[in-house]
């Protein structure tokens, strides 16, 4: 080998040093660039729907009170699902983390991997043909017991795909995502924090409810946000569930129900034309705001704990 | 911190009264007889045996616990029944959902099934070639697309970045991705084309590119993670050898870390290869073979489930039934690809020689 | 082949803070020279100065002058991965790439660099390095098995042929026996005896009775006190260093009294 300073600088190896390190930063770039680009094209062929007449707009007089009702029934069917998922998510959670013998535990982790790895379509097939038909006569009951209250008014959907019914399967499906955020933080509960309270006496809910629910508390809500976030952009499922007549109604377990955006945009996408089109990616626009915004919230408390539990 | 409900109780014995341990059996047996006597005297159904059993249960085990031991132990025996009461809950819509699938969808699968296409069958069971090779096509695609943006992203995140505002930035809003809905993928994908190519066009490569921009964030941390496991030691005997960083990390980091990123990529690829709503909307449907990804609407499995079942035609039941055979062919797919992510972890991992 | 090594005035900084300052040496072609010293006194972050190994830190960069056999590893047009090349390095820990087996991790500095070799010139330097290091008669009849299947020993002398197959002129040893059980220990320094004809050796270690034994000259590094910068407290002859240090702190040192 000959000297040093005769060799250095030689182009050919900074060249890949530099060619590979903005390789790398490109692709980074990429992606920062097709997220704007989501955010871009989206507008840009949903523009038009603003300038739209009502006989492309089902009847409304412009694209406000268009999409109106349709994130009404968005934000009603997410709703349901995370008010059912979140206790059985939680429990799931401490039953891994905290309750269940460990092998038992793994056995659980497995399950939700598979409740996880189904894909909506799925679901959706099997809330129409299976637990639709199901629940007509709870449906039914429902409506003629608790009909004063106003969720059950009724009268009860005789097909079952009521909205409730969707409410029902998207909980199933968010399940895992709050579930595998939870019991990740429960199991992080400091140990000594646990030992504390056992040293005092507690029994072993007081411990949970002393050391493991208070250590995870913004991490349940993020977990929340995130299932909350899926629960909405959540499409075939309901777009298969739920039979859908674009009211604004929180009557639960009626024929006539509000649509989500998502379900909307799958059920009419293909028969639309034109500025129907137009409207449709609009509101696609309007749904990709609001689950951005979900999500970057829960994200933001996410990462807010991750450094506050470093320091 | 709160202090507890009530102080340990004084006095200097260590034995309180305690019920024994095979009391949440007894418990449990009473309940399950009671709510079948209750249940058949009232002529229910199963069901609603079972939630009366479970309420007898969490009733009668707490109350008996609270008249032997105390409140406290009442509590923490109605929390722990709880808790496997929502594992119970959480769980039947899985097993219900798998009996079915299987159970309707088994009867369905033989060879014509899954070697005929729908071309020109009219009033009669067909097959889903076309589907299943649709759906591989297109999610080969948005491998390609997203194995390399994605891989590249967290070799710079991991390796290059150095924690710099851009690289926390491109972190936080791959998180945030992962949160896109799918139908927006497709809608994107759609108006992008649509921009492109011109308005209205359908074909396999625009869904390929609506599934990378799903599978992105996850190959991206799932990759992120496998590269920051690699030991720092070996990137230093690498450059002690005087082996520039770009080559370490293409020879000696990205290999160490292989079966991970393999592990990762497999399982994205099983996560987006369900995704109905955006193939719906830029891919289209059609009845015929396509091998097309760049010309024509192609048919892909989860889309033919959506529009098997819900237009059915003339004669439904045949095409509702092929949709449960093609789900549970759906449902098979995804649960090899999960086990091959496993196992390729474990082919590709370094081997040590023991 | 072997080179000196002539550092002068040199500051180690990792961002603001001042890690070792001040080191004035002289390391002798063909001779092993331990660096010996307390924890944290700098002698792992000094030997790692001498082929710019402490620049993969971020945030880490030195003043002063290291000259090998008369040039300046830190001048600007100073390429760190030819240094590299030049100055080869063992660490604590044996780290042998666990994707390649024996062969091809021997061969991995020429490989990675983009030498061609034929099978025969392969074949050779791997003969030649793991003869070097004391490991072919063990390993010859299982070169294709991984290197992660070798004991600690024979992973820390896999890492040894494969540090010295590039034929560098200066190696390198980060307390390499550290993570060794003493008959693999002994195997390693046999070895350096043997290397030191060809090689110039520059070994941290945290055994005395390891310097005393392998080294002929050593240094010994020290905190300037609690807070402060470490330094070169004073470099002899190991004979001399072991019987008649100059300084009062190397005494106490030695002799167990502190550190």
């Amino acid at each position: 080998m000959t000297t040093v300073t005769t060799e250095t600088g030689s182009p050919k190896r900074r060249l890949g040093d530099l060619v590979f390190a903005n390789l790398t930063r490109g692709a980074g770039l990429t992606i920062l660039v097709a997220l704007a680009g989501v955010a871009i094209f989206l507008t840009v062929e949903g523009a038009p729907a603003l300038g739209a007449k009502s006989a492309d707009l089902k009847g409304h007089a412009n694209f406000l009170s268009y999409v109106a009702p349709l994130v009404f029934g968005t934000l009603l069917a997410a709703v349901i699902a995370l008010i059912i998922a979140l206790p059985l998510a939680l429990g799931v959670a401490l039953a891994v983390s905290h309750f269940a013998p460990r092998r038992v535990a793994l056995v659980i982790g497995y399950m939700v991997d598979l409740l996880a790895a189904v894909p909506s379509v799925v679901y959706g097939l099997w809330g129409i043909g299976v637990l639709g038909p199901r629940l007509i006569p709870v449906y039914a009951w429902l409506a003629q017991h608790v009909g004063w209250f106003p969720l059950f008014a009724g009268p009860a959907s005789n097909t079952g795909r009521t909205i409730l019914t969707a409410g029902i399967v998207l909980a199933i499906m968010v399940l895992p995502i709050i579930t595998a955020i939870t019991r990740e933080i429960f199991t992080q509960t400091p140990r000594l924090n646990e030992e504390a309270a056992l040293a005092l006496g507690a029994t072993r809910w007081e411990m949970v409810r002393l050391a493991v629910l208070p250590y995870g508390r913004s991490g349940i809500v993020s977990a929340s946000m995130l299932g909350l976030g899926r629960a909405l952009g959540e499409t075939m499922a309901v777009a298969l569930v739920l039979s859908a007549s674009g009211v604004v109604s929180l009557n639960l377990i009626s024929s006539t129900n509000p649509s989500t955006i998502a379900a909307n945009i799958a059920l009419t996408f293909a028969d639309s034309t034109g500025l129907q089109r137009n409207a449709l990616i609009a509101s696609g626009l309007v749904l990709f705001v609001i689950t951005f915004a979900v999500n970057f919230g829960a994200r933001a408390i996410v990462s807010r704990y991750e450094s506050g539990s470093k320091a | 911190m709160t202090t507890l409900d009530t102080a340990p109780s004084t006095g200097a014995s260590l034995r309180g009264a305690r019920l024994p341990r095979y009391a949440p059996a007894i418990a449990g047996v009473i309940s399950v007889a009671a709510a079948a006597i209750v249940g058949m005297s009232l002529s229910w159904n199963l069901a609603g045996m079972v939630i009366l059993a479970v309420l007898i249960y969490l009733v009668g085990l707490t109350t008996w616990s609270r008249a032997v031991e105390n409140s406290r132990a009442a509590t923490d025996r109605l929390v722990t029944s709880l808790i496997w009461v929502a594992l119970g809950i959480a769980f039947i819509p899985l097993v219900s959902l798998l009996y079915e699938v299987i159970s309707k969808g088994a009867g369905q699968i033989d060879g014509k099934f899954l070697t005929w296409t729908m071309r020109n069958v009219v009033g009669q069971p067909g097959g889903i070639y076309h589907a299943i090779i649709g759906t591989l096509i297109i999610t080969a695609g948005a491998t390609v697309i997203s194995v390399p943006i994605g891989l590249l992203t967290a070799v710079y995140l991991v390796e290059y970045s150095a924690g710099s505002r851009v690289a926390s930035w491109i972190r936080f809003l791959v998180d945030v991705m992962t949160g896109i809905p799918s139908i927006v993928a497709g809608l994107f994908a759609y108006a992008l084309f649509s921009l492109i190519v011109g308005p209205g066009t359908q074909f396999g490569i625009g869904g390929s590119v609506a599934l990378a921009l799903l599978m992105i964030p996850i190959v991206v941390r799932s990759s992120e993670e496998m590269l920051k496991l690699v030991p720092s030691d070996l990137r230093e005997a690498a450059y002690a050898l005087g082996v520039p960083k770009w080559k370490t990390v293409l020879k000696v980091v990205i290999p160490t870390a292989l079966a991970g990123i393999i592990t990762g990529v497999t399982l994205a690829v099983a996560r987006v290869i369900g995704e109905t709503a955006p193939l719906l909307i830029i891919c289209g449907s059609t009845d015929s073979l396509n091998y097309n990804l760049f010309h024509g609407q192609m048919a892909s499995l989860p889309v033919f489930i959506y529009t098997s079942y819900t237009q059915p035609g003339l004669n439904p039941s045949i095409l509702q039934n092929m949709a449960w055979g093609a789900a549970l062919v759906l449902i098979v797919i995804v649960m090899v690809l999960n086990i091959a992510a496993r196992v390729a972890g474990r082919i590709f991992a370094p081997k040590t020689g023991h | 082949m072997a080179k000196s090594i002539d550092v002068s005035d040199l500051n180690i900084y990792y961002g603001d803070f001042l890690a070792v300052e001040g080191v004035n040496m002289t390391i002798t072609a063909r001779s092993v020279t331990a660096l010996i010293g307390p924890s944290g006194c700098g002698k792992s972050t000094f030997l790692r100065t001498l082929n710019r190994m402490h620049e993969v830190i971020p945030g880490a960069r030195v003043e002063g002058k290291v000259l090998i056999d008369g040039q300046s590893l830190y001048d600007s047009n100073v390429d760190p991965v030819e240094v590299r090349r030049m100055v080869g390095m063992v660490f604590q820990r044996p780290n042998p790439f666990p994707t390649m087996s024996i062969y091809e991790n021997v061969l991995a500095g020429l490989r990675l660099n983009n030498k061609r070799l034929s099978k025969s010139e392969a074949d050779n330097v791997v003969e030649k390095s793991l003869q070097q290091a004391n490991l072919w008669n063990e390993v010859k009849d299982r070169l294709n098995k991984p290197g992660m299947g070798l004991s600690g020993g024979q992973q820390q002398r896999l890492c040894i042929a494969r540090a010295i197959s590039v034929e560098p002129q200066v190696l390198l040893m980060d307390e390499p026996c550290s993570a060794l059980d003493p008959i693999s220990t002994s195997a390693v320094e046999d070895l350096i005896h043997e290397l030191k004809e060809q090689y110039t050796i520059v070994i941290v270690t945290h055994n005395m009775q390891q310097a005393a034994r392998v080294s002929e000259d050593t240094a010994f590094f020290n905190l300037a006190g609690a807070g402060k910068p470490g330094r070169l407290v004073e470099m002899n002859p190991t004979k001399k260093i072991f019987s008649v240090p100059d300084e009062e702190a190397t005494e106490a040192y030695i002799s167990g009294r502190f550190g």
